[in-house]
C-alpha cells in the first residue's frame, strides 16, 4: 500500500487497517479529534451528574422530584442536551474501537450499525430530555 | 498477532485500559436502557416510581453502585489520558496518576453506595 499509515489507537484504527489512503487518514483524524472533544466535554457533564446523583439520592428519588428538578431551572435540560449529544458521538466510537480491535470487526457494515446506534442515543437521550423537562 | 506480551499486561497501565475499556462498554449498553427508563417520567410516572422503588432492593442496588463505579472509572481514567495526550507523558506520574484515578472512583462509589 503506497501512502503513509496512520494509526490512532482507541479509536478503532489499528495498524491493520486500510486507512493508509487520503480519505482514511483524514476519517481517523476527525474520529480521533471528534472522540477527545467529546471525552473533554463529558469530562466536565460526568462530573455534575455524579455530583446531582449524590444529591438527588438524598433529596428522594421519584419520577415527581427529578421532573421538579428539571423544571427549576433551564440550564438542566441545556446541559442534559449537551451530555447527550457528547455521548451520542463518543460512545459509538469507544465501541468502533472495541469491535475492530478486539473482535476484528470493520467495514461499512460495522460503521452503519454504530451510526444507528449513535441516533439511538441521540434520539433517546432528547426524548428522555423531553418528557422529564418539556 | 496480538502485540501485548504478558510483560505489557502485568503493567498497570494495562489494567487501566481494560477498566477504560470495560467501563465504556457496560456504560454504551446502558444508556439506552438508562433513556428509555427516564422517558417514561411524563407519561407514565407509576411505572417509573415502581422501577425506581425495584432499584432499592439489595440486589439491584450492588449492580447500580457498580455501575456508578464504571462511570467513575471511566471519568477518572479518560480524564488521565487526556493529560497524557494533551499535557504530556512523565514516567514518573503515571503510578500516581494511576493510584489517583483508582482511588477517586472507589471513593465515588463508596459514597454511592453508603449514600441515602
Amino acid at each position: 500500500m503506497s501512502g503513509a499509515r496512520f494509526a490512532v489507537s482507541g479509536t478503532g484504527d489499528s495498524p491493520m487497517a486500510p486507512s493508509g489512503t487520503r480519505t482514511g487518514v483524514r476519517a481517523a483524524a476527525w474520529r480521533f479529534v471528534l472522540q477527545r472533544a467529546s471525552a473533554a466535554v463529558l469530562g466536565l457533564c460526568v462530573f455534575v451528574h455524579l455530583a446531582s446523583i449524590v444529591y438527588a439520592v438524598r433529596s428522594g428519588l421519584s419520577a415527581e422530584a427529578i421532573v421538579s428538578r428539571m423544571h427549576a431551572n433551564p440550564a438542566w435540560p441545556a446541559f442534559y442536551a449537551i451530555f447527550v449529544v457528547a455521548v451520542a458521538i463518543h460512545a459509538p466510537l469507544g465501541l468502533r474501537a472495541i469491535v475492530d480491535e478486539w473482535l476484528g470487526l470493520r467495514g461499512f457494515v460495522v460503521d452503519a450499525v454504530l451510526a444507528l446506534f449513535a441516533l439511538v442515543l441521540l434520539g433517546g437521550g432528547l426524548y428522555a430530555i423531553r418528557a422529564l423537562a418539556g | 498477532m496480538h502485540q501485548n506480551d504478558f510483560r505489557a499486561r502485568g503493567h498497570a497501565a494495562w489494567w487501566a485500559f481494560l477498566v477504560h475499556r470495560i467501563s465504556g462498554l457496560l456504560l454504551a449498553l446502558f444508556l439506552p436502557v438508562h433513556f428509555f427508563v427516564l422517558s417514561q417520567a411524563l407519561s407514565r410516572p407509576a411505572q417509573l416510581n415502581d422501577f425506581l422503588a425495584w432499584t432499592r432492593a439489595p440486589g439491584v442496588k450492588a449492580a447500580e453502585t457498580l455501575l456508578v463505579l464504571a462511570l467513575a472509572a471511566h471519568l477518572a481514567g479518560g480524564v488521565r489520558l487526556l493529560l497524557v495526550e494533551f499535557v504530556g507523558w512523565r514516567a514518573e506520574w503515571q503510578k500516581t496518576a494511576l493510584a489517583l484515578a483508582g482511588a477517586a472512583a472507589l471513593a465515588y462509589a463508596l459514597l454511592f453506595a453508603l449514600n441515602g
